[in-house]
């Protein structure tokens, strides 16, 4: 044991005598959070939108006014015709040109109808839906001041909506988790299996394994240090959540860090697995970033819900850990759950770390080549 | 000139002596470009609604029936206890909770406004706001229903109304594929140049191979070159590759020229690279370079406007975009130029900045490569 407890000293100060390193470590998931508390946003806001009015009267100037003076939008260019559209939506600087035909404000009083269209640029969807809908948004409350109140009475549903968990509709809701989740995985992956296949590098390895240590305690001592700084990672990430956001947790504390415990232990062993697989340290970390950077962004539910995956990717996502973890996280801080809410989740991922420790066990050479 | 050669050469041999890695710069991307396009997508389908239906009249079944209709509501549950509704949201196991009172019917029946509550799960924002959105509509059919039912037929044509058509030029049905292959390509093409290409240098440096290189009379800028040409060529054969894939799986359809693209990625190369160099002079050890290059990745990659559109971030975020981050101008050209069909005079600020950035970043990298230990 004082051997052991020997060992893991000497790890820890190969970590702290790198301070570049340690910087970076503890710098990465505080500024993380602080860039995408204010950048990642999914909503519109002055977009860019350029206005091809055909008819030039009264009403559509009206309506012009009011999609260009609301926050969403502003005005890049009045067009003159048809031929310009395909030119400004090619310079993308234009998400959607509004084009109201010949005699809008003629058709509208004598007919009671007038045309309009919206044309978006579709090489971005989720921008130009979102752009469509606001324009069609205020173009019915245009509508609606048209008509008059009158229409508004007699029988009608009126909705109230109440909106759980986040009634303000904040993105930080969706994206600590996230992040949290993102981070720790890459990080201790990265860690762990890079340190253990440095010493395989540079031959130090060998000199591990002559040493009266046993294998299963070189590896633990390697791997130890690492727990204890991405624990204090979940501390300041969520810390830096409450202060900068205000987004305290809801549930148990208690509950929290220790799954956020699991959740590591099981990243650490992955780190473990990978580092057993590769031989040098470029190829742990091309695994380990490269390999896993994108399938973790896009398959955990970070970005992008599951729902609304293709029916085989929703089972498929089932072998990317993150998934359950996130689903954990939102439980506990958000909603605000206890463990009979997430012991599914958390059962997977103790299944996860007991194959990924069997399989590095299985894997692991005593003996160099 | 010959120097130089020699050294790519050079580079090249010791890039593919190691099998995994001369095998994963092509297979990682291709796999990863086939399984993760087809997953991502905003569209929203399938939102699970719990129904509470305190009502049960023929005016509370016909709404829920109407929203059973769409495509985007999926009914999942119908109960009468609040707390049971409330337990299925905590659980995820619905979406949407719709609480209709009592007397909901009996106030349409007699004209009057009736209400009807929703609750929905708002983690995630926009995902809640599109949801309240379509349920919006589902009502406002229904309204418009019973308001033509209650109205003799003229009246509602007498009142003024706007009527808008939407199109969505570029990409009719709003297929995120064609969306995302260039964006995902883009995201491939960086990850593997950034860090090969960095990790290479730290590596000499950390096994002290450096040294070598150092005493013979190669030129600062020779070894730098010869550091980032293979890498130049790897990514854009990556390219060439994801596009292939693009065009024959994905259908993705190629309007502009492909020699403009080539062009704008070939700077992109030189910029991405140029950092990554810079980068690795500056770190000690393979360890140090990978936590550097794995902040600057998430960071340019995140803000680059792939997956949440450029036009949303405060105002600093995009100054930064246009100074710092090349991935931001990739991104926009590859869809300019794939799905658009934009021309060199369309996207020409964005190539002259990007050239800017590739030779700002190279000369740094050149700059602060010291041949003295």
């Amino acid at each position: 044991m004082n051997r052991f407890l020997g060992f893991v000293k000497k790890e820890f100060l190969h970590i702290f005598r790198d301070y570049r390193t340690l910087i970076i470590l503890f710098g990465i998931p505080a500024a993380q959070i602080l860039i995408f508390g204010y950048v990642v946003s999914t909503d519109i806001k002055k977009a860019g939108v350029a206005i091809l009015d055909l008819s030039g009267d009264e009403t559509t100037q009206k309506l012009s006014d009011k999609i260009c003076s609301s926050d969403f939008f502003h005005l890049t260019e009045n067009l003159l015709t048809y031929n310009d559209i395909d030119r400004v939506l090619k310079k993308g600087k234009t998400k959607a040109v509004i084009v109201f035909g010949e005699n809008f404000g003629r058709n509208l009083v004598s007919e009671g109808k007038a045309r309009m269209s919206i044309i978006a640029d579709g090489s971005e969807p989720n921008a130009a839906t979102l752009v469509t809908n606001y324009i069609t948004a205020i173009v019915t409350g245009f509508n609606q001041d048209l008509a008059g109140v009158p229409a508004m009475n007699g029988p009608r549903i009126v909705p109230v909506v109440r909106m759980f968990y986040n009634p303000s509709l904040k993105g930080h809701f969706m994206f600590v988790p996230g992040v949290i989740t993102l981070i720790l995985i890459l990080i201790c992956a990265l860690m762990t299996s890079v340190t253990i296949t440095r010493e395989k590098e540079f031959g130090t390895m060998e000199v591990l394994l002559v040493s009266p240590l046993r294998p299963l305690q070189i590896i633990l001592g390697k791997v130890m240090p690492y727990f204890f700084l991405s624990l204090i990672n979940v501390i300041i990430i969520l810390l830096l959540s409450w202060l900068v956001f205000g987004l305290p947790v809801k549930g148990s504390l208690v509950l929290l860090m220790a799954e956020s415990m699991l959740y590591i232990l099981m990243s650490l062993s992955l780190g473990i697995l990978i580092s057993t697989v590769s031989k040098t340290m470029q190829q742990a970390i091309f695994i380990s970033l490269v390999g896993m950077m994108l399938p973790t962004i896009l398959l955990s539910g970070f970005i992008f819900p599951i729902e609304n995956m293709p029916g085989i990717y929703r089972y498929a996502s089932v072998i990317i850990p993150p998934r359950f973890f996130i689903v954990i996280i939102k439980s506990i801080m958000i909603k605000g759950t206890g463990f009979i809410y997430v012991w599914k989740e958390t059962l997977v991922l103790v299944v996860m770390t007991a194959i990924f420790i069997g399989l590095s066990i299985r894997k692991f050479k005593i003996r160099l080549q | 000139m010959r120097t130089i050669l020699y050294l790519i050469r050079k580079e090249f041999i010791q890039i593919f002596r190691n099998k995994f890695i001369g095998r994963a710069v092509f297979a990682v991307p291709i796999v990863q470009l086939l399984i993760l396009v087809p997953a991502v997508t905003f569209e929203i389908r399938n939102v699970k609604v719990a129904v509470i239906d305190r009502d049960m009249t023929s005016e509370s079944r016909e709404l829920i029936s109407q929203l059973e209709g769409s495509t985007f509501f999926k009914i999942r549950f119908s109960t009468f206890s609040e707390k049971e509704a409330n337990r299925l949201l905590n659980k995820d196991k619905c979406d949407v909770i719709l609480q209709i009172p009592s007397g909901f019917g009996r106030e349409l029946g007699n004209g009057k406004p009736a209400t009807l509550l929703a609750s929905i799960d708002a983690i995630n924002a926009s995902v809640a706001q599109l949801s309240w959105a379509y349920l919006n509509g589902v009502i406002r059919d229904y309204n418009v229903n019973i308001i033509a039912e209650n109205i003799s037929p003229g009246t509602v044509a007498q009142m003024p109304q706007i009527q808008i058509t939407n199109r969505y030029w570029y990409n009719e049905m709003l297929n995120y594929k064609h969306y995302m292959v260039p964006g995902i390509l883009g995201i491939l093409v960086t990850a593997v140049g950034f860090l090969l290409a960095g990790l290479n240098l730290v590596r000499e440096k950390e096994i002290g191979t450096i040294e070598q290189i150092n005493v013979t009379p190669i030129r600062k800028y020779h070894f730098i070159l010869a550091k980032m040409v293979p890498f130049l060529i790897i990514g854009l054969i990556d390219l060439a590759i994801g596009m292939l894939i693009g065009s024959l799986v994905f259908n993705l359809p190629f309007e502009g020229s492909i020699a403009l693209l080539f062009l704008s990625a070939f700077i992109f190369m030189i910029a991405i690279l140029g950092f990554a160099l810079f980068i690795s002079t500056m770190a000690g050890t393979q360890q140090q370079f990978m936590f550097i290059a794995f902040f600057c990745m998430i960071i340019f990659i995140l803000m680059s406007g792939i997956f949440t559109p450029y036009e949303s971030m405060p105002v600093w975020a995009q100054k930064f975009n246009n100074y710092f981050n090349p991935v931001s101008y990739l991104m926009r050209i590859n869809r300019m130029v794939m799905l658009k069909g934009s021309t060199l005079q369309d996207i020409s600020r964005d190539i002259y900045a990007l050239i800017l950035i590739a030779i700002a970043f190279t000369s740094f990298a050149v700059m602060r490569y010291k041949k003295s230990a």
